[in-house]
C-alpha cells in the first residue's frame, strides 16, 4: 500500500471537516432560528422567519442589491486608501525618531475621537456625501495599518540591517529590499483589521449621513427599513452587510495566506 | 602592540604585497563608558587565516566590526591600504562578513539570499546566476537554490550565509564565530570546508572564536586577546608541517598546538581563571 495515501486521505477528511462543521453550525441555527419563529408565533415585524427574509432578498434585490453595491465601494476605496496612507504614513515616521515624535500623536487623537463625533464635521466640510463617507472609513480603517506597519519597519533584525550596510546599501534599498518585506507580516495583520474597519466606518459614517438625508448604501436602506416597520428587508439588508464582511476578511486572510504561506511562521504548520 | 608574552610573539612577517588591514592604536568605548578595546594594534596580511581567540568580554567581536568597517573607533586609526576606499571611508567590495547567526533574509529563496549582494551593487539577476550558482557550489548548496531558510537544517543555513560572503569574490573574509551555535559534527564539517576554501581561493580570512580547538585546526596566526579593557596578549604563528585536514586532528603537531594555544589563553584570562580551569 502507498505510504502517502492514508496522511492525504487524512488530510483531504481534515479539509472537507473544515468547511462543513461551521456551514452544519450556521444550518443549524437557522434551523432553530426558524422553529422559534413557527413555535411562538411572532409577529413578522418583530422577528421575521428564515424564509421571510429570504422572500424579502428576493422581492426587494433590486433596492438592495444597488446599495450594497454602493458599500462595498466605499469599503473598498477606503481600504484602498487607508492602505497607501497608513503605509506611506508609516514609512514616512520611520526616517527620523523626530518626525516620530511629532506626527504620531496627531495619528493617535485621529484614532481615538469616535468616528460618529467627528462625522456630523466631516458632513459640513466634505463637498459630497460620498467623500464624506469615504474620508470616515479612512480615518477609521487606516490607524491599524498605520501602527502595525511602524512595529513592523522598525522591527528589522540588526543584524540584516548591519548586513545592508556593510554591503554600502542606500536607504531606498534597505527599504526596499529589507524593511519592506520583513514588515509584511504586520502590515497583514493590519490589512486583516483595516479590512473589517473599514466595513463598520463606511456603515456608522453612513448613518450618520443618512440622517442628514442622502445616501443610498445599505445603512440607509436598514435605517429606512427600520422606519417602515419592514423588518423582513432590515433582516436581508444586515445579512448582505454581514456577507459583505465575510468575504473582505475572507479575501484579506487569503491574500495574508498567499504572501506569507512560503515562509512566516503564522502561516505554517508545526511540524512536531 | 601591548603586551607580547609569549616567547615566539612576533607577528608572521608580511609579504611584499600591501597588507590587507591595518589597526593602529584603535581603542573603542562604548556610549555607556564601557572601554571595549585599548591600544589595539593588527596588521593583517594577504593570505593570512588569522583566529582573534579570547574569553568573552575581550573585545573581539569589536575589533572584527571594526575591522569590517560597521564600528567606528574612538581613537586610532583603521586603514585598507589595498581596498578601493569610498564616500563614506569604508572599503568598498572587498570585505565580507559571516555572522554567528546565518542572518538570511526568511522571505528570499537561498537563490534570493545569496544574490542580496550583487543586487544592492545593481547587478542582475541574470547576470548574476552563473556566480550565485558557483557560490553555492563551494559550499555544496548547488541544488538547494530554490529552498526558503526554513527548510534548511542550521549547518545550511550558514553555508548559506557562507555563498552570500563569497558571491561577490572578497579579498578579506570576517567570521564572527560563525559555528558556535552548532553541534559538534557540523562544526567539525564545517571547519573543513572553509580551509579548503582558504586553500583554493587564497582568500584572507579573520575569525572570531572563543575555541582553542577550532583555533588551532583552522588558522595560521593567533591573536590571543584579554579582557577589561579588552587589548592584544599575544600575537604568534601556529606553523604546522601537517596537512590541516581530518588527519590533523589526531596528529602530534595539533595537541602541541593546542597546547599553545590553550597555554597562552590562560595567561590571558589572568592566575584567577587558571585556579578555575585546575
Amino acid at each position: 500500500m502507498n505510504a502517502a495515501s492514508p496522511s492525504l486521505t487524512r488530510q483531504h477528511r481534515e479539509t472537507v471537516l473544515r468547511v462543513l462543521i461551521p456551514v452544519g453550525v450556521v444550518v443549524a441555527l437557522i434551523l432553530i432560528w426558524h422553529l422559534t419563529v413557527t413555535i411562538s408565533g411572532v409577529p413578522q415585524y418583530i422577528l421575521p422567519s428564515p424564509g421571510a427574509v429570504a422572500g424579502a432578498m428576493v422581492k426587494d434585490w433590486g433596492t438592495l442589491a444597488p446599495a450594497l453595491w454602493v458599500t462595498t465601494q466605499i469599503t473598498m476605496a477606503a481600504l484602498a486608501l487607508a492602505l497607501i496612507g497608513g503605509v506611506g504614513i508609516a514609512v514616512f515616521l520611520i526616517q527620523s525618531k523626530w518626525i516620530e515624535t511629532a506626527f504620531y500623536p496627531i495619528a493617535v487623537i485621529l484614532q481615538v475621537t469616535p468616528i460618529v463625533a467627528i462625522a456630523p464635521l466631516i458632513l459640513i466640510y466634505a463637498p459630497t456625501t460620498q467623500v464624506a463617507l469615504l474620508i470616515c472609513a479612512f480615518l477609521v480603517a487606516f490607524f491599524p495599518i498605520l501602527s502595525n506597519m511602524v512595529q513592523g519597519l522598525k522591527s528589522v533584525d540588526h543584524n540584516l540591517l548591519n548586513l545592508f550596510d556593510l554591503y554600502g546599501a542606500s536607504r531606498w534599498q534597505t527599504l526596499i529590499y529589507l524593511k519592506l518585506p520583513a514588515s509584511l507580516p504586520y502590515f497583514m495583520t493590519g490589512l486583516r483589521i483595516g479590512g473589517g474597519l473599514s466595513l463598520i466606518a463606511a456603515v456608522v459614517a453612513e448613518f450618520a449621513a443618512g440622517s442628514a438625508g442622502a445616501g443610498s448604501g445599505l445603512a440607509f436602506r436598514l435605517l429606512e427599513a427600520q422606519y417602515r416597520l419592514n423588518i423582513p428587508r432590515l433582516f436581508a439588508a444586515l445579512i448582505l452587510l454581514s456577507i459583505l464582511g465575510v468575504v473582505i476578511f475572507g479575501v484579506t486572510s487569503f491574500i495574508a495566506w498567499l504572501s506569507l504561506h512560503r515562509w512566516h511562521e503564522s502561516s505554517l504548520k508545526r511540524e512536531n | 602592540m601591548t603586551d607580547l608574552q609569549s616567547p615566539e610573539a612576533s607577528p608572521p612577517s608580511t609579504s611584499a604585497k600591501r597588507p590587507l588591514v591595518v589597526m593602529t592604536n584603535v581603542s573603542k568605548s562604548f556610549s555607556s563608558g564601557t572601554l571595549a578595546l585599548s591600544d589595539m594594534s593588527l596588521t593583517v596580511a594577504g593570505g593570512e587565516f588569522v583566529s582573534l581567540l579570547g574569553p568573552s568580554g575581550c573585545g573581539k567581536s569589536t575589533a572584527l566590526r571594526i575591522i569590517s568597517g560597521l564600528g567606528d573607533v574612538t581613537t586610532g586609526t583603521i586603514d585598507w591600504p589595498s581596498s578601493r576606499i569610498n564616500a563614506k571611508g569604508l572599503p568598498e567590495g572587498d570585505i565580507s562578513f559571516v555572522f554567528q547567526e546565518p542572518t538570511l533574509m526568511p522571505w528570499q529563496t537561498v537563490f534570493g539570499n545569496v544574490y542580496l549582494p550583487l543586487r544592492l551593487k545593481g547587478v542582475s539577476k541574470v547576470q548574476a546566476s552563473d556566480e550565485i550558482m558557483a557560490a553555492l557550489e563551494t559550499v555544496g548548496l548547488k541544488d538547494f537554490a530554490k529552498a526558503y531558510p526554513r527548510e534548511l537544517s542550521g549547518g545550511m543555513k550558514m553555508r548559506v550565509s557562507i555563498a552570500r560572503a563569497l558571491v561577490t569574490k572578497p579579498k578579506l573574509l570576517l567570521m564572527d564565530e560563525p559555528f558556535a551555535a552548532l553541534d559538534e559534527i557540523t562544526r567539525q564539517k564545517l571547519n573543513d570546508d572553509v580551509l579548503r576554501l582558504w586553500r583554493d581561493t587564497g582568500i584572507t580570512v579573520v575569525f572570531v572564536t572563543h575555541s582553542v580547538f577550532e583555533s588551532a585546526y583552522l588558522s595560521n596566526r593567533i591573536v590571543v586577546m584579554k579582557a577589561r579593557p579588552g587589548r592584544v596578549h599575544a600575537d604568534f604563528p601556529l606553523v604546522t608541517s601537517h596537512e590541516r585536514g581530518p588527519l590533523y586532528r589526531t596528529s602530534e603537531d595539533y595537541r602541541a598546538a593546542c597546547e599553545k594555544v590553550s597555554a597562552s589563553l590562560l595567561e590571558a584570562m589572568g592566575p584567577g581563571a587558571a585556579m578555575e580551569m585546575h
